[in-house]
């Protein structure tokens, strides 16, 4: 699935790999990253709890981070996300 | 959620803090179990500050969060839950986030007389006192009820639209949240975590007197959250998934634990915790056959997977139904 947002600026991409995490873990994680990231930088992250396709899009939102795109095949879920606000 | 937004009506910058500590009831806990698919597959907390356009950060408490579960200072609720200092703890975190960040107060949504034992009027202060948190801990939906706190006295909050809300009773909470537009109103009527759980407290405990010590890793309190735990003898028990959805979270272990499932994958997975003997392992399979769809065959293959070993399968006879004794389920 994509979320159809543009993904015109493009920084460096970290990988976070939070597979086996629990949910809120992955958001934790992916909290902790973003806090030492600049604007404009990439998250790529694969998460294995289902829950991560709904609260790492919340977090995001309310932080004004832009989840760029979600895919999920055979249970793994993969999350971009761009840094825009702040931690 | 409704004290949050009484300091917002103010036009007071608030942001939100989330603690976890790997006793919560929601998130996984929703993503572990089908039977709660129903349930709206969110987190509350990141729902809530959703709502109220509010920044969240949830903090990562687990480890520090042992020694109030293992040393209450005041002791446990009705089951494992050190609730007094809990919330001592949690605002004495909000307390250093706070300096850190460079805000101004505390505000959470405690109301004198709500839960018989960390919201007394007695122990209010017990909190504010013990957090570190002192004066510039504020409970605007009971502050009438208590003296002036730092942000009332200095004027950065208006006391007078502040509540006085006491008592059990959630009425009033509910009749502001609807009268606030916060119409889904996310706020827990039981405890907020598995320690106030009989069940939950009963395999905890388990696990200690086991252990020969109380102490306990997040693998450990998020596997009590799932299956049925059944205790053969000391030193052996066995986490048997109930619904594909445990079965598909107990997958996730099968690298640190022994396991067992009916070869054609269908049915449970067990987990074996502890150091076990090949009879030990013999009823896990019984065990697991009994749980599973062959139960009335007159043998059924289970497979074996020790981790570091190839798989090896034992061909069992399931258990009768009364040959689980009641006094192994933990
Ligand atoms: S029920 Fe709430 S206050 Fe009590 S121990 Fe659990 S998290 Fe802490």
């Amino acid at each position: 699935m994509s979320t159809g947002a543009s993904d015109e600026m493009v920084g460096p991409v970290h990988i976070l790999d939070a597979r086996r995490l629990l949910c809120p873990m992955p958001v934790i994680r992916l909290q902790q990253l973003v806090a030492t990231l600049t604007p404009g930088e990439l998250v790529d992250m694969v998460c294995s709890d289902p829950g991560a396709l709904h609260d790492v899009p919340a977090w995001c939102r309310v932080h004004g981070h832009v989840v760029l795109e979600t895919a999920e095949v055979a249970g793994e879920i993969t999350i971009r996300v761009r840094v825009d606000g702040t931690a | 959620m409704l004290a949050a937004k009484l300091m917002l009506d103010q036009g007071i910058e608030v942001e939100g803090l989330n603690f976890f500590t790997g006793f919560c009831v929601e998130g996984h806990t929703h993503a572990i179990r089908d039977r709660d698919r129903a349930r709206p597959r969110r987190n509350n907390a990141l729902w809530v500050a959703e709502r109220l356009g509010i920044k969240l950060h949830i903090v990562d408490v687990v480890d520090a969060y042992k020694q109030v579960v293992l040393n209450p200072r005041h002791g446990y609720g009705k089951h494992l839950n050190p609730c007094l200092d809990c919330k001592s703890f949690m605002v004495g975190r909000a307390y250093e986030w706070l300096c850190e960040h460079e805000f101004d107060f505390i505000v959470t949504g405690e109301v004198v007389g709500q839960r018989p034992k960390s919201q007394r009027r007695a122990t209010l202060p017990v909190v504010a006192r013990e957090s570190g948190a002192g004066d510039r801990l504020l409970r605007p939906l009971c502050a009438h009820h208590l003296e002036p706190t730092l942000p009332e006295r200095e004027g950065w909050v208006d006391r007078d639209r502040l509540l006085a809300f006491h008592g059990r009773s959630r009425k009033p909470q509910i009749a502001l949240a609807e009268e606030l537009g916060l119409d889904e109103y996310a706020q827990p009527a039981g405890g907020c975590c598995f320690l106030t759980n009989e069940h939950y407290a009963a395999k905890l405990r388990d696990l200690w007197a086991h252990r020969g010590q109380r102490d306990y890793e997040l693998d450990d309190i998020m596997l009590l959250k799932v299956g049925r735990h059944i205790r053969p003898r000391p030193g052996f028990k066995l986490v048997v998934g109930r619904e594909d959805g445990e079965n598909r979270f107990l997958q996730g272990y099968r690298r640190q634990f022994t396991s067992l499932q009916v070869s054609d994958g269908r049915g449970p997975l067990a987990l074996v915790d502890g150091v076990v003997t090949d009879d030990d392992l013999t009823l896990a399979a019984r065990v697991v056959a009994r749980f599973g769809p062959w139960r009335e065959a007159p043998r059924v293959p289970i497979e074996v997977a020790v981790p570091g070993q190839p798989a090896r399968v034992l061909e069992v006879e399931p258990l009768a139904a009364d040959g689980i004794p009641g006094e192994w389920y933990v």
